[in-house]
């Protein structure tokens, strides 16, 4: 069973089986990240443009080398110097872009639904790299690569969040994504950063529950998503960075509460000494680095399937889930 | 668009045929690499994988060397990726040893245009140098389209561009034989 996706922009419209064909169709290019020559010529002629309206260094890297890995070519606007400072609007500038006749555009924006109201607006596949507190889907699907390569499944686990998961667009989308697959949620970090409605999320009887004391969040955990806390947010209502790190740290001693075989991702930048114990992301159940290289093959197999093969195509079985 | 019907026009190979036909590529390597050392079978996806399976292990039975087998994937490498309609599904390449140096036979089902070939020997060549590359195949057709001919041949089969040859094996197929069939529209 084969896919076709026209946008990619979050994981809240997959379905199970569209999540387990993304994840299969990365194996292969996880598998070129070990080839003497990483280099492809598949997307060779295609240019992907890059639209980064809020800085970001790890994911556009991310993309860039997987566009270069597959032979495309890339357009690159980066907010600091981009022409939005200069008063042009959203529409305006990825119009322009467009112009430029780019096969496909990956967007981060600061906010929620920009990618959506982009794809409304231009005929060409768009890929969500991060909006606002929306979603962030192919950091959900790498982390989703990464644990199923390492646990061999994706069902059932319990996973537990901890840090700042109202503003997360982290949190949401792995949310999304696990509780297809029968994931229990366990979200914790101080209460003003665990609003009720994270309950809702995922489908009917997904169980997502909130808890402000660490130990109790990683008793059973299988998976621990350790998020980054922001410090410019930590004086939001006053709670003191050494409060945080004395209450929610990951430390080696808290993580032995979790099984002995949980994982431990952070989808960076990880700041040590904050949010967690150096002796945590360097100790075998950090899969910190694995994520990274899991994020090229992702984003290798979505910009393959959105740009490389059949779009020159008459279109035949439309599964994608459009923007409107 | 009409219905295209496909009618098998005739057998060109019995499941014992296909057995022999694989024990003579097998001799016919063995003897004209002057023995198996340094040598290797890469497997073209999918019926190649089987053919480059069943080949070394008749080579077990001559040389008493186990020669590794690699399974290639070329779905990346084709030059009709955007003009395919049915999106292919990409599997992984298996090839468990360096091919640096090596003496490669690929084997795939059917030379027809050559352009599978192409593909392939792009996905050998990156993932390092290998001395040689010759290749085999059960069945060879004609209409080629490239400048790619094959060193071990099954079996040369005259065929129009209408016609079509299934080859059919048991791991894949759960059926034994090779077919020459008509596209009728």
């Amino acid at each position: 069973m084969s896919y076709r996706f026209a946008h990619m922009l979050g994981i809240e419209p997959l379905s199970a089986e569209e999540i387990v064909f993304l994840l299969d169709q990365s194996k292969p290019f996880q598998e070129i990240q070990r080839h003497p020559l990483k280099k492809l010529a598949t997307l060779r002629g295609k240019t992907v443009a890059l639209a980064f309206f809020e800085p970001s260094t790890r994911t556009r890297i991310s993309f860039a080398t997987a566009a270069s890995r597959l032979g495309a070519d890339q357009m690159n606007l980066q907010a600091e110097s981009s022409s939005l400072k200069k008063g042009e609007s959203l529409l305006d500038t990825v119009r322009t872009l467009d112009a430029m006749k780019p096969d496909c555009i990956v967007i981060r924006h600061s906010s929620s639904g920009a990618p959506d109201f982009v794809a409304r607006h231009l005929p060409l596949p768009v890929i969500n790299a991060g909006d606002g507190t929306h979603e962030h889907p192919t950091q959900a699907l790498l982390d989703a690569l990464t644990i199923r390569d390492r646990r061999g499944t994706l069902e059932n686990l319990n996973i537990t969040i901890l840090g700042d998961i109202l503003h997360s667009r982290v949190a949401r989308s792995n949310i999304h994504l696990l509780t297809k697959f029968g994931c229990r949620f366990t979200l914790c970090g101080p209460a003003m950063w665990l609003p009720r409605e994270l309950e809702c999320l995922g489908p009917a009887g997904t169980s997502i529950r909130r808890v402000t004391r660490i130990a109790e969040a990683l008793e059973g955990a299988d998976v621990v998503l350790t998020l980054r806390v922001q410090q410019e947010r930590l004086h939001e209502p006053a709670l003191p960075i050494d409060e945080y790190i004395l209450q929610y740290q990951l430390t080696p001693e808290r993580l032995r509460l979790a099984r002995p075989d949980a994982l431990v991702l952070h989808p960076g930048p990880m700041v040590r000494g904050l949010e967690i114990d150096p002796a945590v992301a360097d100790g075998p159940q950090s899969c910190v680095l694995e994520q990274v290289t899991n994020g090229l093959a992702v984003r290798m197999a979505l910009l393959f399937l959105m740009t490389g093969s059949g779009a020159d195509a008459p279109p035949e079985k439309d599964f994608s889930h459009a923007a409107d | 668009m009409r219905p295209v019907r496909i009618v098998e026009k005739s057998q060109l190979m019995t499941a014992t045929e296909i057995d022999r036909t694989v024990q003579r590529l097998a001799h016919e390597i063995v003897e004209k690499s002057g023995g198996t050392a340094n040598l290797a079978l890469i497997g073209v996806r999918r019926r190649g994988v089987p053919l480059a399976n069943r080949i070394a292990q008749a080579m077990r039975g001559i040389d008493g060397v186990d020669v590794p087998v690699g399974t290639l994937d070329i779905t990346l490498y084709r030059d009709d990726l955007s003009k395919v309609a049915a999106q292919p599904i990409l599997q992984s390449s298996e090839i468990p040893f360096t091919v640096d140096d090596k003496d490669l036979v690929l084997v795939d089902d059917v030379l027809y245009t050559g352009r599978t070939i192409r593909a392939a020997m792009n996905g050998l060549f990156d993932l390092g140098r290998p001395k040689r590359v010759r290749l085999c195949v059960l069945i060879e057709r004609g209409h080629r389209e490239l400048p790619i001919e094959a060193t071990f041949i099954g079996r040369s089969v005259q065929t129009s561009d209408a016609e079509i040859i299934e080859v059919r094996l048991n791991e894949i197929d759960r059926e034994e034989r090779v077919l020459l069939v008509e596209r009728v529209s």
